[in-house]
């Protein structure tokens, strides 16, 4: 079973965005970039796939400027088998990326493809479930648990009320939560034999996709600030407060 | 202009959330309709009608929507999209789920988490985890949309749609829920509570978590939440958390005890009216946000925090 997991390039997660003055948008110039934390999971679960003879390749594939090598690179590090990059300096939007992802799997043939719940850059959340939707596969999103048997995915998911585990049938779409797994680190060893993986690079046109942008941003701004608050003394001024001033309890 | 809202339920009663993406479409503008699709939901349909502002009711009742399988609801919705300029849901993990697959078969883009409607085709919305707030213009002839249900507020009732029978669709038949594992619990629901008490890592372990916790929240008839070093570390379920990724809340009150404040926490609960912060950590990022700051051992505080709560 080959299992395609599409990765994202976003800011890393310890940087704290600025918002460029004129509004135009966050600051990313100079700043670490690093591979989408829940892609991460997604390459994990795959390759841990693998490790267990379930699957038999790991391709991974991103989509974007060719920084992005960087990003394959790392996830060819932690075990995947080769990379695909979709190169193109157009700001790509879910449905674009959904589209390319349909163009790549329709030649790569995967059973699964495990995608990261959402990227914390834009936070769309989106994907995944748009590229289920476009090759009319099964999809089990926030996924805390993937168990692969009898030509089905068993995938437990974390919903608003609590869990539930659905069949899906392959090929199926998973994207991944928090607590799937803890991906690894990469060895040196393995960054070096990363190295040597293969890449193929191509581009949104050699797939017959158009990636033109369906939203325009108009503006990007800061959220209002809090207002700092105050100290209280012990237990009895802050239930004063809480009664008297902020009028809560 | 028509816009079809999608309901929230559980085939007995209608979600909070719908409320809340009503009120988003209201200020939207124009005609709304709900979609109810579940099985044996028609009490459902009837709670739907009553919403201010809804114009109508669209039942689709059948056994394999009764667990609001993302496939059967996407295509139920994008069989009944024609004359509809806006297709609206609640941001929640249904939602989420089912929504960007009718963007993507309508060919699409999705809002995703709106918190304001700017004017008809113009929305803003949080991304880099609610640290930057972006105005986006849909240049679709359809507007698919999430809203971030904490920035609207639920519309009261006061309605009385007519309710409208509509043909179901194929099963695809290609996903089936084998389980699900709800968390039972007295107190109110997260995302609709007035008043949150939420522990961290501080807590030390689960036990602590629900021995200091669980009394305070009886008392003031809060919620209970999570940050997700708690829940990674096991100490409650995956749906107490709050955050980024997690559950937003914004509730008038939220206890936050023994949580650092790490920004992904922040994102999900920062337009809370009033925050409390209990931490001995002086340092802790969460005073930076606090409206009350306590720095102070929390295993000393909370028990007498109890008592002192009429």
């Amino acid at each position: 079973m080959k299992i395609l997991v599409p990765v994202k390039r976003v800011v890393d997660y310890n940087v704290k965005v600025r918002v460029k003055a004129d509004g135009t948008g966050v600051d990313i110039a100079n700043v670490k970039m690093s591979m989408n934390p829940f892609d991460e999971i997604a390459v994990e679960e795959a390759v841990r796939l693998k490790e267990a003879g379930i699957a038999t390749e790991v391709v991974v594939v991103s989509a974007g400027v060719a920084g992005c090598q960087e990003t394959l690179r790392t996830a060819m590090a932690i075990g995947a088998d080769r990379g695909i990059l979709v190169e193109t300096d157009v700001d790509l939007q879910p449905l674009a990326v959904a589209k390319l992802i349909k163009a790549v799997a329709d030649k790569e043939q995967p059973q699964l493809v495990i995608f990261g719940k959402q990227a914390i850059d834009d936070d769309s959340n989106q994907t995944g479930q748009m590229f289920a939707a476009l090759q009319g596969w099964p999809q089990a999103t926030f996924a805390s648990k993937v168990v692969i048997a009898d030509g089905k995915a068993s995938v437990t998911r974390e919903v608003d009320g609590g869990l539930e585990t659905l069949a899906l049938n392959l090929p199926a779409v998973v994207t991944t939560d928090l607590r799937l797994n803890e991906p690894r680190y990469a060895t040196l060893p393995n960054i070096m034999k990363a190295k040597k993986k293969p890449l193929d690079t191509v581009k949104p046109e050699d797939l017959g996709v158009d990636v033109a942008p369906r939203l325009k941003t108009l503006k990007v701004a800061e959220p209002a600030k809090r207002q700092a608050g105050v100290k209280v003394a012990d237990v009895a001024d802050l239930v004063s407060k809480l009664k008297n001033e902020a009028k809560v309890i | 202009m028509t816009i079809l809202v999608i309901a929230e339920h559980d085939n007995q009663s209608l979600k909070a959330a719908t409320k809340n993406a009503v009120a988003a479409a209201a200020k939207i503008g124009g005609e709304i309709h709900v979609l109810v699709a579940g099985a044996g939901c028609a009490g459902v349909a009837t709670e739907a009608a009553k919403l201010a502002g809804v114009a109508k009711v669209k039942l689709a009742d059948a056994a394999h929507y009764a667990d609001q399988s993302a496939e059967n609801v996407a295509a139920l919705v994008v069989a009944n999209a024609a004359g509809y300029s806006h297709i609206v849901a609640p941001a929640t993990t249904a939602g989420k789920n089912f929504s960007p697959r009718v963007a993507a078969l309508l060919d699409v883009a999705q809002i995703s988490e709106i918190v304001a409607v700017e004017s008809a085709d113009t929305f803003v919305r949080p991304i880099y985890a609610g640290n930057a707030l972006a105005t986006v213009q849909s240049t679709d002839a359809v507007k698919v949309i999430t809203v971030r249900t904490t920035a609207f507020e639920a519309v009261a009732e006061g309605g009385s749609a007519a309710v409208e029978n509509l043909a179901a669709g194929p099963d695809l038949g290609n996903s089936k829920l084998l389980s699900r594992e709800l968390t039972k619990s007295e107190r109110p629901e997260l995302t609709a509570a007035k008043i949150i008490v939420s522990g961290g890592r501080g807590m030390g372990n689960g036990e602590n978590y629900h021995k200091l916790l669980e009394p305070l929240a009886d008392k003031l008839g809060a919620a209970l939440g999570a940050s997700r070093a708690a829940v990674d570390a096991g100490f409650v379920p995956n749906d107490y958390q709050v955050g980024q990724t997690g559950k937003i809340v914004a509730p008038e009150l939220y206890i936050a005890v023994g949580i650092s404040g790490a920004i992904q926490h922040l994102a999900g609960m920062k337009d809370s009216k009033v925050i409390v912060a209990i931490n001995k950590d002086p340092e802790a990022p969460i005073f930076q946000v606090a409206d009350y700051a306590l720095v102070a051992d929390l295993f000393e505080v909370i028990p007498q925090f109890t008592a002192a709560v009429a």
